[in-house]
């Protein structure tokens, strides 16, 4: 029973393997460029398993800036998984305690947004299928850190092989995947516009947040479809 | 492998990692103090995907150079066909087509 849905999780994460190994290999890579060792590398994929706060991590260190703003700076990049763990809060009650805790270790965006899916399906949501889901790409995000670290003392500019426009691709493809959802249009035009005034007028990292309210605000005060209420009001 | 461990990378790594636990599970012990979640809320949730992720793309248009900027428009259009790692792949041949031949 576990191990079926263990591999039920797998297959599901196989492609999106593929789609993230090479920002696996981009932080390796950057994590040498910017003077951390192989092992300090390995040790931040393992134990935060959040590329894009990795990265920024990565990019803080280099300016000798204090280490509380380092860690709230990744903080605030990660900040989004708060939104996550909320939202998916009512498709995993098949968990226990303890297997929720090892499943919110793994989330990442992909993992959040398969068992999106996989609740949207009616499927049932496993702790077996929830590992299968996050070890399937744990375990190779540790391994191409690795391979970055390796790559990275050979690699010059990684914006002569164009490394640097993969990753906003990446997650532009992530958005339009959700394009279905209720109110997408008018929550991408306000995340856009408050992240660009953001970065802009605030600065990086906190577009993030900053941008991600703006859309959530915008989502929870639009019209609501007929039939909302009732539907919790029963359930 | 090398194993080099700095003091102040390791305090980085680990609070970052503290930090990063900290949101993973934070949002679910929130959530949970709530009965249940009133419509606005749960539209507010359903937004959450597509209102992070692009935080994480639009302003690359701006900071990244004009090559990234038409790489993403190109790649907005190219998305209501294709996903995944063709997507990938036609943003990043723009955007090297035109570092290489226009900039």
């Amino acid at each position: 029973m576990f191990i079926d849905d263990f591999k039920a999780g797998l297959r599901r994460i196989a492609p999106i393997i593929v789609s993230a190994s090479p920002f696996g290999v981009l932080f390796g890579a950057v994590a040498i460029q910017h003077g951390m060792s192989t092992g300090e590398a390995v040790l931040m994929s393992a134990v935060i398993y959040a590329g894009a706060s990795q990265l920024v991590g990565v990019n803080l260190f280099d300016q000798h800036l204090p280490a509380w703003v380092v860690i709230l700076s990744i903080l605030a990049v990660n900040f989004r998984h708060i939104l996550y763990s909320a939202a998916i809060a009512r498709h995993i009650e098949l968990l226990s305690p303890w297997q929720k805790a090892a499943n919110f270790f793994l989330l990442t965006d992909p993992h959040y947004a398969e068992i999106e899916r996989q609740a949207h399906s009616g499927e049932p949501i496993t702790f077996g299928w929830v590992m299968g889901l996050g070890i399937g790409l744990y375990l190779p995000w540790l391994a191409l850190t690795y391979a970055g670290c390796v790559l990275g003392a050979f690699i010059g500019d990684p914006k002569s092989i164009g490394l640097d426009v993969l990753l906003p691709i990446y997650f532009l493809g992530l958005v339009m995947g959700f394009r279905k959802r209720a109110n997408w249009l008018p929550v991408v035009i306000a995340s856009s516009l408050a992240s660009m005034a953001a970065v802009k007028f605030v600065g990086s990292p906190w577009h993030v947040s900053i941008g991600a309210v703006a859309g959530i605000i915008v989502a929870a005060l639009m019209p609501l479809p007929p039939g909302t209420h009732s539907e919790i009001e029963e359930g | 492998m090398e194993t080099m461990f700095r003091p102040e990378m390791l305090l980085i790594i680990l609070g970052g990692a503290v930090a990063t636990y900290l949101t993973r599970i934070g949002g679910y012990l929130l959530i949970k103090r709530f009965k249940t979640i009133p419509p606005r809320v749960e539209a507010g949730l359903n937004a959450v995907p597509a209102a992070v992720l692009t935080t994480l793309v639009a302003p690359a248009a701006l900071t990244g150079g004009p090559e990234t900027a038409v790489a993403l428009i190109v790649s907005l259009l190219a998305g209501l066909r294709f996903s995944g790692l063709t997507l990938i792949a036609i943003g990043w041949a723009v955007a090297m087509g035109i570092r290489h031949f226009v900039l």
